[in-house]
């Protein structure tokens, strides 16, 4: 459980992070939305405890994260953005040294290590230099030294940005293979990233948050989300447009000029796509495609973020 | 073992992981030589002791401590692996005295590098062997101090250039505190006790009778103190700026 209580930061004025308050149960994957420098980054130093917060508390577990730090950071496995590590090290010596600064002791290392290196795939390079590795494999060390003390709270700054799309979905799988009971915050920017890992998403903007829902249901808030599009072969889109229109279920119709129209829903769960399906049998329409559309979130994103600190 | 333990041991690593380390030591070892022999005349002297060869340590740490210590944080801040250590579960002083106590320990392997120095001295007559044991320790002491500064310098900024500048002219303002060329800058408008104080943080004063391998009580607490207050800042330092 993850109890953030009026968290703000503060930097020379500028208030960063505002009044930030939620909570995070166990179990949850929590996806941190928002624009650059929208405070992403600062809420998740402040819960790791490398910034002290200007006011406010954050718990972790229970343990507070100013007065009980130790006991606070050692419930949490941290990817800091960019998976920063000692570069100098071979991937075994480094994972190595997390592992005793974790409290793991003689056989404990070795089995600690072993354990990790089933979930993140880095056999191939454990005796390397982490500074030769590619991109890829050092977000992989970022991640196997967060996991390495199996960790109920992890916290992974931008886990996948940077990587190619088959080293994202590796991330993503991984994300989700991770058991019930913790929980996990991810920072991104990629909208597609939490609709697909998480289960909570979180808008946040100029430091506050602004959405807090899971994404199906932040996507539901997307003008788009159940509109129809309609393409009809041999007939005036015109005609198409005023027939929906017409319909007691629409709430607008939007004529595109290649021919296909769209019409909204007055609201969400509404019985349109019957609607539709009556009208073009009654009319005995051909119908070249027909598309019931899914809300996105970047529409949401957009609408809740415009105007954002760029 | 105690994370400080752990810290230490990987920092002390890591120096040998690289080059760096050897040409390190090798260029302190020449150098250190290159003054005993050539500008300390070493032989002229025609007297068994060690004292050409620890009157130029002040100068030779000048600039080869910071060279060590510019590293200590910068690089880490630069990296940001600054946010890796400092949100595992240790403390600050964990983190610091881990460092600092590995840098040290790398210098004092340096400094037991010019052992044949001694063995030279003993060989060519019969040096007072306390007197350089007392006058190694103090050296070692004196490096400590150095490094100190330097680590606090490192936890100021990203770049290790400046890191270097900056503990270089520190540790020379404190070199030079007890020579003319600063105190007649203060004397006549600070108090003679202030003057006093000034020149009593000079390093050389408070090294002058170690290189001579009198290794008095004054002298060490003075180089124990420079170590602790200058740690202490270090802490500061990265409170203050962990911010950016």
């Amino acid at each position: 459980m993850i109890q953030v209580n009026q968290l703000t930061k503060q930097f020379g004025g500028a208030a960063v992070v505002k009044d930030l308050s939620f909570e995070v149960a166990a179990g949850a994957v929590l996806g941190f939305l928002g624009p650059n420098g929208a405070g992403k980054s600062t809420t998740m130093k402040m819960l790791t405890g490398f910034l002290a917060p200007s006011s406010g508390s954050a718990k972790i577990n229970g343990f507070d994260i100013q007065s009980e730090r130790q006991a606070a950071q050692a419930e949490i496995g941290y990817l800091p953005e960019g998976a920063p590590c000692y570069e100098e090290m071979t991937v075994y010596r480094f994972l190595h040294f997390i592992a005793e600064i974790r409290g793991f002791r003689g056989r404990e290392i070795a089995h600690s290590i072993d354990r990790v290196l089933e979930r993140v795939s880095l056999n191939a390079v454990l005796d390397q230099r982490i500074e030769t590795l590619s991109k890829g494999f050092k977000r992989r060390v970022g991640l196997a030294q967060a996991l390495i003390h199996d960790p109920r709270v992890l916290i992974l700054d931008e886990p996948t940005d940077g990587l190619d799309p088959n080293q994202k979905h590796q991330v993503r799988e991984m994300i989700r293979s991770l058991s019930d009971e913790k929980i996990v915050i991810i920072s991104t920017h990629i909208l597609e990233e939490v609709s697909a890992v998480c289960s909570r998403a979180m808008i946040i903007n100029k430091g506050e948050i602004v959405m807090d829902n899971t994404p199906e249901a932040l996507a539901e808030l997307a003008p788009e989300h159940e509109s129809i599009s309609l393409m009809i072969q041999d007939l005036d889109p015109q005609e198409v447009a005023s027939a929906l229109s017409l319909l007691p279920e629409s709430d607008r119709v939007v004529l595109d000029p290649d021919g296909r129209v769209t019409v909204f829903p007055k609201s969400i769960g509404s019985p349109l796509l019957g609607a539709v399906q009556s009208l073009v049998a009654a009319h005995e329409w051909r119908v070249v495609s027909m598309v019931q559309h899914r809300g996105q979130l970047d529409a949401v994103f957009r609408a809740a973020t415009e105007g954002g600190a760029g | 073992m105690s994370h400080l333990a752990v810290i230490f041991k990987r920092e002390f690593a890591s120096y040998f992981v690289t080059p760096v380390a050897y040409v390190f030591i090798l260029v302190f070892l020449v150098l250190s030589s290159a003054f005993t022999f050539y500008l300390g005349q070493f032989y002229e002297r025609g007297q068994a002791d060690l004292q050409p060869f620890f009157n130029f340590h002040p100068w030779l740490y000048l600039f080869l401590v910071p060279a060590v210590s510019m590293r200590l944080w910068s690089e880490e801040r630069k990296s940001g692996s600054i946010e890796l250590l400092l949100t595992l579960p240790i403390t600050l002083w964990e983190a610091i005295l881990g460092k600092f106590l590995a840098a040290w320990a790398f210098g004092g392997l340096a400094l037991i590098g010019t052992f044949p120095i001694w063995l030279t001295v003993a060989y060519l007559g019969e040096p007072d062997n306390g007197a350089i044991m007392g006058s190694y320790v103090g050296s070692w002491l004196m490096a400590g101090a150095f490094l100190a500064i330097g680590c606090c310098m490192s936890a100021l900024t990203k770049s290790q250039i400046i890191a270097f500048i900056l503990s270089g002219t520190t540790c020379l303002l404190f070199v030079l505190a007890g020579f003319p060329l600063v105190l007649n800058f203060f004397e006549g408008w600070v108090p003679v006790m202030m003057l006093d104080l000034i020149a009593g943080l000079s390093v050389i004063a408070h090294f002058t009778s170690i290189s001579k391998g009198v290794l008095a009580l004054t002298d060490l607490i003075y180089f124990v103190s420079m170590i602790i207050l200058w740690l202490f800042f270090t802490r500061l330092m990265l409170i203050i700026k962990s911010a950016d």
